[in-house]
């Protein structure tokens, strides 16, 4: 039982993973370029989740405005921070998606103050099976990432323009030849990664109800991590690596021997499977071209 | 009249210069080939006539639009296409969706579904393979793909980059028949080819590029005549 308690621990910390890891390795395939500010965009939505609990009380009200807000925020840093790099150097552009994270946590401190906000999404209790018992909101944050993660692999492979995305990670000349805008494509890309981000951060307030301007720093990292453990670009690779994170960090959590250093371990795991495939369990190898 | 009129066309990479100011036209239902040497700036001249590199001076005239600053997808909406040099197929995707990639500037969907069908009775390898990933064709049948997929967005003017490359002689031969097949149903051909002897014995018109320059224009029948053209693109 004790087991079973700890995979869907596992499941639902790696499927919040998978949901941000989603946000990086999308915005990494379209636009070729890493999203440092990603991570914050998760802080934000936290902070409309808080906003709406402390004025109306209604949490599904609450992942709306901040799935809402989140998308206009990452819309509006790709409009302004990014979309002026378009062609710069690659360096350029992470040095500038930093800034953006940094414009983001300070930004929140100064309006919400240093000190950490309680946000109690809601009181929801647990699920008890025989000797099994499961929080409710690791249910909710797992049913919902399922729902996300299909609805998106169907976008993408049955839609216009989920095709086009793959159509412009491939190849954004190839893609332009077709008559795609590929700056659309791009904005989409964002919107999405966005208000996934959203998400995220109303899972991980129903999980801990504290809430701070780093609230997207660690998840962030591992998050990336995960999508970088997956292969960097590819979207079931980020689901897969967002929950062989999340089961790692429950186990390890278990295990009162190596639970200190949980958030090491799983760096470790990047660090094995990166040397056996270096491109990620499901990247893609690509071929030089001549 | 002319349906893509280029005038004093200038390119730069960096700071050198890889189209030094070249004017030419093509006029509808024509077959006009630029022939020329590695470097003399062909490709250049198609992908900056499409819009996918910036031009620094000149114009282009399509269609009666000036197409000079926009950008690439809009001029695809406008109606032409173009089978980029090295095909550019998508690799990861089927052969079907492939072809759906090139019919994205079309949006009536069943229209679309009938154009496919229309593009494997022409090709009749795609659609014994529709739903084979098309990084796994071989090179010819990229080739067709590449070509099958800009015929779907029905463009008035088909670009053709080097579509012989790297092909058999047998397939080289079937993609010139292919290349007359487009033209005599109506659309409108600019070719790159170093394939001077056929590509020249294809077309209407030809201009010759040396080093960012036209240096020679006429005929496909003049050009294939002139000792310049001879001695420099057809082994004598």
């Amino acid at each position: 039982m004790e087991f079973i308690e700890t995979l869907l621990n596992g499941l639902s910390i790696g499927s919040t993973y998978a949901i941000i890891a989603l946000g990086y390795t999308m915005v990494y395939g379209i636009a070729k370029m890493l999203n440092f500010a990603h991570g914050d965009v998760i802080m934000v939505g936290g902070y409309m989740i808080f906003l709406t609990m402390a004025n109306i009380g209604n949490p599904v009200l609450g992942l709306l405005i901040a799935v809402l807000f989140c998308v206009v925020l990452g819309v509006s840093i790709e409009k302004v921070a990014y979309k002026p790099l378009r062609g710069a150097s690659p360096l350029a552009v992470l040095i500038t998606a930093i800034g953006v994270s940094y414009l983001l946590q300070s930004t929140a401190q100064i309006i919400f103050g240093s000190a950490p906000k309680m946000v109690v999404v809601a009181d929801l209790g647990n699920l008890t099976i025989g000797s099994l018992t499961v929080p409710y909101y690791m249910l909710i944050t797992l049913g919902c990432s399922v729902v996300i993660m299909v609805a998106l692999s169907l976008f993408v492979k049955y839609t216009k323009t989920g095709r086009a995305m793959i159509a412009v990670s491939e190849d954004k000349g190839a893609a332009q030849l077709m008559g795609i805008n590929v700056n659309a494509i791009i904005t989409i890309t964002f919107a999405i990664g966005s208000g996934l981000a959203a998400f995220a951060g109303f899972f991980m307030l129903m999980k801990s109800p504290s809430l701070s301007n780093t609230l997207g720093a660690m998840p962030g990292i591992k998050a990336f991590t995960a999508a970088v453990i997956g292969g960097i670009g590819s979207i079931p690779g980020a689901m897969v690596g967002g929950i062989l994170m999340g089961i790692v960090e429950a186990i390890s959590l278990t295990i009162p021997a190596i639970a200190p250093y949980t958030d090491a371990i799983e760096f470790l795991v990047l660090i094995v499977i990166l040397l056996v495939r270096p491109s990620g369990i499901l990247g893609k190898v690509r071929r030089e071209k001549v | 009249m002319a349906l893509l009129e280029v005038k004093d066309l200038q390119v730069y990479y960096g700071v050198i210069q890889a189209l030094k100011g070249i004017s030419f036209e093509v006029n509808e239902g024509e077959i006009v080939t630029l022939i020329g040497a590695n470097g003399a700036g062909k490709t250049t001249t198609m992908q900056s006539i499409i819009g996918l590199i910036p031009t620094r001076g000149g114009s282009v005239i399509f269609d009666g639009h000036d197409i000079t600053k926009t950008p690439c997808h809009k001029i695809v909406h406008l109606g032409m296409a173009q089978v980029p040099e090295g095909r550019r197929i998508f690799q990861e995707l089927t052969v079907y969706e492939n072809l759906l990639m090139g019919g994205f500037s079309q949006n009536d969907k069943s229209a679309v579904k009938q154009d496919i069908e229309k593009i494997y009775t022409r090709f009749p390898r795609l659609g014994e393979r529709r739903n084979q990933i098309a990084g796994t064709l071989s090179g010819g049948e990229q080739q067709m793909l590449a070509m099958g997929r800009a015929m779907m967005s029905h463009p008035k003017l088909l670009l053709l980059d080097e579509p012989s490359m790297g092909l058999s002689p047998l397939l080289v031969d079937h993609v010139f028949e292919i290349i007359k097949d487009f033209r005599d149903d109506g659309t409108t051909v600019l070719l790159v080819e170093q394939n001077a002897g056929k590509s020249l014995a294809i077309s209407d018109r030809a201009y010759v590029l040396e080093l960012g320059q036209i240096v020679l224009s006429g005929t496909g029948a003049e050009l294939a005549a002139s000792d310049q053209v001879k001695k420099a693109y057809l082994g004598g």
